[in-house]
């Protein structure tokens, strides 16, 4: 809440509540109506930033920028160009910053942490049998324990679905604060899977069973399955992390990852942070967007709103 | 590999968040305004035989727009004739299907110059531009393309009771949606094969003129739709005109009480759509953020110039605090100010007048004891201007809870029971609407019978469509438009019931 003075985040190893609580956590997060919540969210939608705001927007949206790939045939290669490209998104133009962090799978962590060292770009992994996150428990904390040893500074793991949606919240919960222990000092993101959960209810309670279980940030998807992030269930979710900031003190960080590919698009979260979370949110620690694509299409933004000319592509770096 | 350089900064990084929604006014220059605005009658605009105009100003600027003609006595006679001989030679005979094609092109009229319309609205009314642009423009052409499809199916609308068109009907309409209003009034009369003679409100005659540029571009024939302008007077003579077989009024309850006595005796049919006290009832377990943008919509809408607005906000005591708390933070957000500008919440209050009757209850509120709470707000210097307020131990037996307020001031009552809420709700004189949340769908079932309200929204507020009936109780009026159910007051039934 723009109100709030002072933001203080949950110490990370701390679950706030008991597997005990975990059921009564579910049964009383908020109800939500579909129809209203979306109309809320496409009326912020259409606000209309411009000139030094919209700068400052794209500005954020890259050091907000968690720069991504997760493909089979993600290379060393690869992660030494994207490491590249996160640092200097574009390498004639000193006053661009640098995106938060690039995100990648477990094999190739090694490759980005000697890529970024010296550098304020993090390396987030995911982990934890992504996307499915259907591997034997032991076998998914080993992966969380692993990455961070081997220096990611963020873990991306999913929510497992199976269990809640099954109903066994208490299992649910007691996995991920078995994966916040795993994390250690690493931020902790659970991705939520919005679009396999099939109601904003069902969006809002895991919301707050990742929070209470003592996640850094909640994260709308994989980018593994049809749907990514939307405007409903990202307003959702920061709709959840403020009210958890009012009743608890402890900031959790909203991420929106999958199909955000414009820089319309990557305003108009901007937009439902400001209007939810206020101000205080607007920074790349609690504050993520997780792309692949969308990165030039915002340097293509800010050279139009400087110069007033749209540049051709191959004007920016592919990687 | 590559050689990874160190972190480039950025000058942004280090400031303050820069987050100023930018001026996004939306431009004027596609309204082309003319000095002056004659009378519509008989297919023409046309001087009033009056030689009297009167000013039109926007209620943000006060600025003037144009001169607008006010009908006297015999240009109302003028339109009524020209209505009447339209009815028998133009229209009634017409084949249903044809009156269904001019109402279809006035419908697409209105489409092709939305922009226009949305824009011109907001100038001459003061509502924000996304909501003529998003509700009121849209709607208009819907209610127009909804009657044109039952023009030619009137048989199937009322079965075995052979609908006929009454006559002429005289149409008076309020400020609050001067096109929307027109619209509503037009397209069931024109669709059940009646002409009329429509009287738009004084402070904003101009977007009932323009849809007169669309009538007659649209060809339909002159004297089925005729629009004088003027103020109350000539909403009198409209009303006393023996030549009209029908009055269909919306806008306060005084004048609908005033027209009611006039036309008491006459034979005239008359429907009132009048004014409202809405509750808007939040229960425990009700979508919280959902009914705090629901309860904003239901009294910022428009400024709060809405009939059916929701400006008695009655909260289950258990969810008082929570819900207040985040009212108070969501009302810091809401914007006030340039009509125009495409971020603009709540735009400029109708006229002075309304202001004042804003200010003085308001100031009647503060001092029968309710706690007033108004966020920090900017206000325009010209203009006409009213911050959005709350105010909360207001109890049943305050003005600020029994009279109709017209403006974006809420009332906040708390109640224990269920029972209790729908004592609370119907203990009014008034009777429109009413907005329940609760994610218990027996309980909305259960409050929608009980309340004596003609609409009952559940966990939505304000949302309007042409094909739901709209119209009140008591005080708030009676007659329905919209539906199936609008088309009932412009037709003679077999077997009905006629107010007169």
């Amino acid at each position: 809440m723009s109100q709030a003075a002072e933001i203080e985040r949950s110490r990370p190893g701390l679950a706030l509540y008991s597997p005990k609580d975990a059921a009564r956590l579910v049964g009383r997060a908020a109800p939500v109506d579909a129809v209203g919540l979306e109309e809320r969210a496409t009326s912020l939608a259409k606000r209309s930033i411009k000139r030094e705001s919209k700068l400052w927007a794209l500005d954020l949206a890259i050091r907000c920028m968690d720069l991504t790939t997760l493909e089979g045939v993600d290379t060393t290669g690869k992660i030494v160009a994207l490491c590249a490209k996160a640092v200097r998104p574009n390498p004639v133009d000193e006053s661009i910053p640098s995106v938060a962090a690039v995100c990648l799978y477990p094999q190739l962590v090694p490759t980005a942490v000697g890529q970024l060292k010296n550098t304020t770009v993090k390396v987030a992994s995911v982990a934890g049998a992504f996307p499915a996150g259907l591997a034997p428990l032991g076998a998914r904390l080993a992966e969380i324990r692993e990455v961070v040893e081997l220096g990611a500074h963020e873990v991306d793991i999913v929510l497992n679905r199976s269990l809640f949606l099954g109903g066994r919240y208490a299992e649910c919960f007691e996995e991920l604060a078995a994966a916040r222990d795993a994390a250690g000092g690493a931020h902790l993101k659970v991705i939520l899977e919005t679009g396999e959960l099939g109601s904003y209810d069902r969006v809002r309670q895991a919301s707050v069973l990742a929070m209470a279980a003592g996640a850094d940030f909640i994260k709308t998807s994989t980018g593994k399955i049809g749907v990514g992030a939307e405007l409903g269930s990202a307003l959702c979710m920061m709709e959840a992390a403020r009210d958890f900031f009012i009743e608890t003190g402890h900031a959790v960080g909203v991420k929106v990852a999958g199909g955000v590919r414009q820089s319309k698009q990557a305003i108009q979260y901007l937009v439902l942070l400001y209007e939810t979370l206020g101000p205080q949110w607007m920074t790349p620690d609690l504050f993520r967007i997780g792309a692949s694509t969308l990165l030039n299409d915002v340097l293509m933004q800010i050279d139009k709103e400087r110069t007033g000319r749209y540049q051709g592509s191959d004007y920016y770096t592919i990687d | 590999m590559a050689r990874i350089e160190p972190k480039a900064t950025s000058a942004l990084e280090q400031r303050e968040p820069i987050w100023e929604y930018a001026d996004a006014p939306e431009s004027t220059e596609i309204v082309r305004l003319q000095d002056r605005y004659g009378l519509f009658v008989g297919g023409e605009f046309v001087e009033p035989k009056s030689g009297r105009w009167f000013e039109t100003i926007n209620p943000a600027t006060e600025e003037t727009l144009a001169e607008v003609g006010e009908a006297g006595p015999e240009d109302v006679d003028l339109a009524v004739t020209a209505a009447r001989d339209a009815y028998h030679q133009r229209w009634r005979d017409l084949p249903a299907s044809e009156r269904a094609k001019y109402l279809f092109r006035i419908a697409r009229g209105l489409q092709e110059r939305a922009r226009e319309f949305a824009v011109l609205e907001s100038m001459n009314g003061g509502k924000p531009i996304k909501e003529s642009r998003d509700v009121d423009i849209p709607l208009a052409a819907a209610h127009f393309f909804y009657y044109a499809g039952w023009a030619d199916k009137l048989e199937y609308a009322f079965p075995n009771r052979r609908p006929k068109p009454i006559g002429v009907a005289g149409q008076i309409i309020p400020w609050n949606f001067p096109l929307l209003m027109a619209a509503w009034k037009l397209a069931p009369a024109l669709a059940a094969g009646n002409t009329t003679v429509l009287k738009p409100a004084e402070t904003t005659p101009l977007t009932a003129l323009l849809l007169g540029e669309v009538i007659r571009d649209a060809e339909l024939p002159p004297g089925v739709v005729n629009i004088v302008t003027g103020a109350g007077e000539t909403g009198s003579h409209l009303v006393k005109h023996d030549a009209v077989d029908k009055i269909a009024f919306t806008g306060s309850t005084d004048v609908g009480k005033i027209i009611r006595r006039a036309t008491a005796g006459t034979g005239k049919r008359l429907t009132l759509e009048l004014g409202g006290k809405a509750a808007n009832i939040v229960f425990e377990d009700a979508p919280l953020d959902q009914a705090v943008e629901g309860v904003i919509n239901g009294i910022f809408f428009n400024q709060g110039h809405v009939c059916c607005a929701g400006s008695r906000l009655l909260v289950q005591e258990s969810a008082f605090e929570p819900l207040l708390d985040k009212l108070k933070a969501r009302l810091q957000t809401l914007r006030v100010g340039n009509p125009l500008d495409k971020n603009t919440d709540i735009g400029a209050i109708n006229s002075k007048q309304q202001l004042r009757k804003i200010e003085e209850l308001v100031a009647s509120g503060v001092e029968e004891g309710a706690e007033i709470y108004q966020p920090e707000c900017a206000l325009p210097e010209r203009g006409f201007w009213f911050c959005p307020t709350l105010f909360t131990n207001v109890s049943q037996s305050h003005r600020i809870a029994r009279e109709e307020i017209f403006g974006p001031v809420l009332s906040i009552l708390t109640f224990r029971t269920p029972a209790e809420a729908v004592e609370k709700a119907n203990n009014t004189p008034y009777g429109l609407s009413a907005g329940v949340w609760t994610e218990k769908g027996s309980r909305i079932l259960w409050m929608a019978e009980q309340m004596r309200a003609g609409v009952v929204w559940a966990n939505t507020f304000n949302r309007f469509d042409p094909a739901s009936p709209f119209g009140g109780y008591k005080e708030s009026g009676f007659g329905r438009e919209g539906g199936r159910h609008g088309l009932e007051p412009y037709l003679e039934l077999d077997g009905a019931m006629t107010v007169q």
